[in-house]
């Protein structure tokens, strides 16, 4: 079936098995290899993307659902060769090891900071509980977002 | 020559650099297993026996073969043809690569099936037809040693029982007799220490390309000692090494798991031999957690004893559960792996240690779950024996282990049962722990709240390790020294190279061993690019686990940097017209003594050696040097834990309200890297004691299969880690450092458990409670029916 969904502001059409994955087609039909699979069963969060602004697990998504919806992946992040401040964020506080759930953390909580700019340490370990990081032990997770919430909001003031 | 008027214009290696890996992760640039695709590659998948032990009658692939799209199907009668059935494990002892005659645990590789996708492989798998003959499973370590249980390896010739080694012992079994004669207190517990599973987020995996026109075999895999296992291909399927290539771009996580050799990839490579193409093999979650690597699983039976209010002795009887096949992770010479440091930080008259190891069935293992080789098991083992002494005296625990610790002038220290700590002070070290947790103020809290009726736990633990496997007079894995090498070329231009060993899965490496040649050379580190992960193109050596990439392959770093400066003295020499013994040294600048303003930077050093002028006397051009490392010792990092947890009286729910951690891994390269290792083996260690656990029925099927029921700590079970640190230097290790990626995660169980027994032991009696501290087993040692998990 044709399967057409706009990814990262980009139209993409492909014919694909009804079954495909979301997470399938990102990263194979696509070729965004940033979205990342981990558990199969919407468990560790290392595939979340945006669907619509919202954080969604693509692992246990099919790519028919998102017809006519919005995704966005790690890969958007960076604009005009300037890093998002969540990204920042997680290289300023040693937010990540092995960088593998990075990209479904930094979406997680980029959709957090856009619903609450100012999140509270309780406010973002809830927020990031859906997703599993095996290295860290979140600690400087909680700190790569509070680091990006400040410097946003200092950023928005610069503006 | 150019002059310098300070050193401290030079950079400074050491520090709380930002890590330079990070800028392809945040991007989502990383090249992992599952990113790379070659071209005209197919995907393998593996049929797994839903059966925990049973004959297999037999295996009919035709439905399968006929499958559009399927190109091959491995059973274990293609391999035998290839000589490849069986493979030898890294505890010598034999796995089925694929199962023939029979299987031995759920989940055991039955057949391969290579198709032009993986979403239909995996349908062409529901098309093979195999006829099981089930027979009675064992699964439970004690009953295996029954006479009567049924016999798991009936394919060894001469094996009658379910013993997977001789017994093996360490220790002196007389004296400790003694030491329990003389005691004034004696305390007896069984301990367990469950199965469990490092479960990287990313799962193991391998893109196998071999070339039938030259011969070579291009290997993708994310190992954690590549080295290694290109040696044990070229043993196993008869291929010569140096026609091998192993890539490991960037590892999702490795905690041990991803050390063994498993079946899927000597599949995908047999298949890329017979397809002439590329193969991927990249199992899925439930298979990374049901057949490869657990951790664990030991049952302990120990006594303690204290004379004069001191801890005196220690005696130890272990079954140590493998699985179907003996895969335990170890050096050769160690059947137990390190587990006889069980006599952990204190000076003990004597101890005694045995371990029978058998076989189950149940998935292979048991690799080192984050943990030097058994560890673990060891300072879970003595860190709830020492809390059960305290309990049965009636003191403190902290006092009767300050009471009991080895003293800092005893070091260096040989321990009973056949160790040589380097150096450490263990007063010093919980000291801080409590001053940071404020410790009396935590046990007041405690009593009011008792009053209350509310339930607070302080556990306290402290352990010493032993990592940076290791001299080569003691140890090897199948042969091969437990040594490191290191590469290091520094250009014309002066920015350098290293070549190492080591093999980060997210230990920080292209940072930290930048740092350690910017330290050495006094260059920036942004001009020391690290070299990894490709056997081709770095020196030989065993990897990364253990903790050892600081004791092994930076001190490798460290001494090949020494080289390459004694190198450029000389160099210096001829070019400053002078005798090297009047050269100094300080960061980045050999300079003449008494005169330093006449010097020359490392830069133009570099820049001299590979240029027209005169090189000193029997001297090549060039600026570079290499090494391999063999560590004198392994070196013993320590650290007091402190847990505070409150228990939930109504739903015994466990919440680690407070973790302290004061660890003492010796000098810190980079710190911010160092705390970031502590607090995920922090988190490690309470998954393990409250909630990660892989279980099995009585027909041996596992009930642990997914991270549904495999649960791992998620950002709210964890708390706001607080980290110390003490500095006891690694007197033997050029750079003073320690291993410590492994410490948090075997120090920090006990400590949980601890606390939860302190939580519960005077208002409900409990003295001992096995984990995972899940709320159901709580509950029960609550109501006095506790019983260990199967």
């Amino acid at each position: 079936m044709e399967v057409k969904i706009t990814i990262n502001g980009q139209e993409v059409a492909r014919d694909v098995e009804p079954r495909t994955l979301l997470v399938h087609f990102i990263r194979d039909t696509v070729g965004l290899t940033g979205t990342h699979w981990g558990c199969d069963t919407s468990n560790c969060g290392a595939c979340v993307v945006l669907m619509d602004d919202k954080p969604i697990k693509s692992c246990t998504t099919l790519a028919a659902m998102c017809v006519g919806h919005e995704i966005r992946t790690v890969e958007s992040l960076e604009r005009d060769g300037q890093l998002d401040p969540i990204q920042m964020g997680f290289h300023e506080k040693h937010g990540l090891h092995c960088g593998f759930c990075t990209p479904g953390m930094l979406m997680t909580t980029r959709a957090l900071l856009d619903s609450n700019p100012n999140p509270t340490e309780a406010e973002i370990r809830t927020a990031i509980s859906g997703a599993i990081c095996r290295c860290t032990g979140y600690k400087n997770i909680v700190s790569a977002v509070r680091w990006a919430a400040e410097h946003e909001a200092a950023m928005k003031q610069e503006a | 020559m150019a002059t310098m008027e300070t050193t401290t214009e030079r950079p400074i290696g050491f520090g709380r650099l930002r890590r330079k890996e990070d800028a392809r992760f945040i991007r989502g640039k990383g090249t992992y297993l599952d990113d790379i695709r070659l071209p005209g590659m197919v995907h393998g998948v593996m049929l797994r026996s839903p059966y925990a032990h049973a004959k297999i009658v037999s295996i009919d692939t035709s439905r399968a073969l006929a499958h559009p799209g399927v190109a091959a199907v491995v059973t274990a009668k293609d391999l035998e043809t290839l000589g490849l059935a069986w493979m030898p494990t890294i505890s010598y002892d034999t796995q089925a690569v694929l199962a023939g005659d029979k299987v031995r645990f759920q989940g055991q590789e039955v057949a391969f099936v290579i198709a032009v996708d993986e979403y239909t492989a995996r349908d062409a798998l529901a098309l093979i037809d195999v006829e099981y003959e089930p027979l009675p499973a064992v699964v439970n370590a004690r009953k295996a040693l029954d006479p009567e249980a049924p016999l798991i390896r009936d394919d060894k010739d001469g094996q009658s029982d379910n013993l997977a080694s001789p017994l093996w012992e360490a220790g002196d079994a007389e004296a400790t007799d003694r030491a329990f004669a003389e005691a004034d207190t004696i305390v007896t517990r069984d301990i367990i220490y469950p199965r469990c599973h490092p479960a990287p987020l990313e799962t193991c995996g391998m893109i196998a390309d071999f070339n039938p026109n030259t011969g070579q075999l291009d290997i993708y895999n994310g190992n954690q000692a590549p080295n290694a296992h290109r040696t044990v291909y070229a043993h196993v399927a008869g291929l010569a090494e140096h026609m091998i290539r192993i890539r490991c771009n960037d590892i999702g996580g490795g905690f041990g798991n991803k050390v063994p050799v498993y079946p899927g990839y000597v599949c995908a490579i047999a298949g890329s031999i017979v397809a002439g193409v590329p193969v991927k093999w990249i199992e899925d979650r439930s298979e990374n957690l049901m057949s490869t690597g657990f951790a664990r699983d030991y049952i302990m039976h120990a006594d303690i004893c204290s004379k004069d209010g001191k801890i005196t002795g220690l005696r130890v009887d272990v079954i140590a559960d493998h699985g179907a096949f003996d895969s335990t992770a170890q050096p050769t010479k160690f059947p137990a792996g390190f587990f006889h440091i069980v006599c952990g930080s204190y000076d003990l008259q004597a101890a005694h240690v045995q371990v029978k190891a058998v076989y189950t069935n149940k998935a292979p293992g048991g690799v080192a779950y984050r943990c030097s080789f058994r560890i673990t098991e060891a300072v879970y083992l003595v860190e709830r024996m020492v809390e059960a002494l305290a309990l049965e005296m009636n003191v403190d625990p902290i006092d009767l282990r300050m009471r009991s610790f080895i003293a800092p002038e005893q070091f260096p220290y040989e321990t009973t049962t056949g160790w040589t700590y380097d150096s450490g002070n263990y007063a010093e070290t919980m000291r801080e722990a409590m001053r940071i947790a404020g410790y009396q103020e935590l046990r007041k809290e405690q009593a009011e709240k008792r009053a209350r009726g509310e339930l607070m736990g302080i556990g306290v633990s402290f352990f010493t390790e032993g990592v940076g496997a290791g001299p080569r007079k003691h140890m090897d894995i199948l042969g091969l020294a437990m040594n490191d090498g290191a590469d290091l070329r520094v250009h014309p231009s002066g920015k350098a190279v290293v070549s190492i060993s080591a093999q980060t899965q997210g230990q920080g490496h292209e940072t930290t061993f930048a740092q350690i040649v910017a330290e050495e050379l006094g260059i920036p580190p942004e001009d020391v690019q690290v070299r990894h992960g490709d056997t081709d193109r770095t020196p030989y050596g065993l990897g990364t686990y253990g903790s050892r990439s600081t004791p092994v392959s930076g001190a490798a770093v460290a001494v090949v940097s020494r080289k390459v400066r004694d190198r450029a003295r000389l160099i210096a020499a001829t070019m400053l017209e002078t005798r090297a013994e009047d050269l100094a040294w300080e960061k980045g600048r050999w300079y003449v003594k008494g005169d330093p303003e006449k010097g020359a930077l490392i830069e133009e050093i570099a820049a001299y050696a590979y240029g027209g002028q005169p090189m000193p006397e029997g001297m090549e051009g060039g600026l570079d040097a290499q090494v391999i490392y063999d560590p004198p010792n392994l070196t013993y990092p320590c650290g007091a834990y402190i847990c505070v947890v409150d228990v939930d009286p109504d739903t015994a729910a466990v919440t680690v309200r407070r973790f302290i951690a004061v660890d003492d891994c010796g000098v810190r390269i980079n710190p911010m890297i160092v705390e970031g290792q502590i607090h995920g083996g922090l988190a490690e260690g309470i998954g393990i004691a409250l909630m990660e656990v892989i279980t099995f029925d009585d027909e041996g099927n596992c009930l642990n299969g997914s991270f549904m029921d495999y649960l791992i700590p998620t950002a709210l079970e964890c708390p706001d880690f607080e980290l110390g640190e003490t500095v006891t230097p690694c007197p033997h290790h050029p750079l003073g450092a320690k291993g410590v990626g492994e410490s948090p995660n075997v120090g920090s169980p006990p400590a949980i458990v601890n606390a939860i027994i302190d939580a519960l032991h005077e208002t409900y009696g409990v003295d001992h409670v096995d984990m995972p501290c899940t709320p159901a087993r709580v509950w029960a040692a609550m109501q006095g029916r506790a019983e260990p998990p199967q």
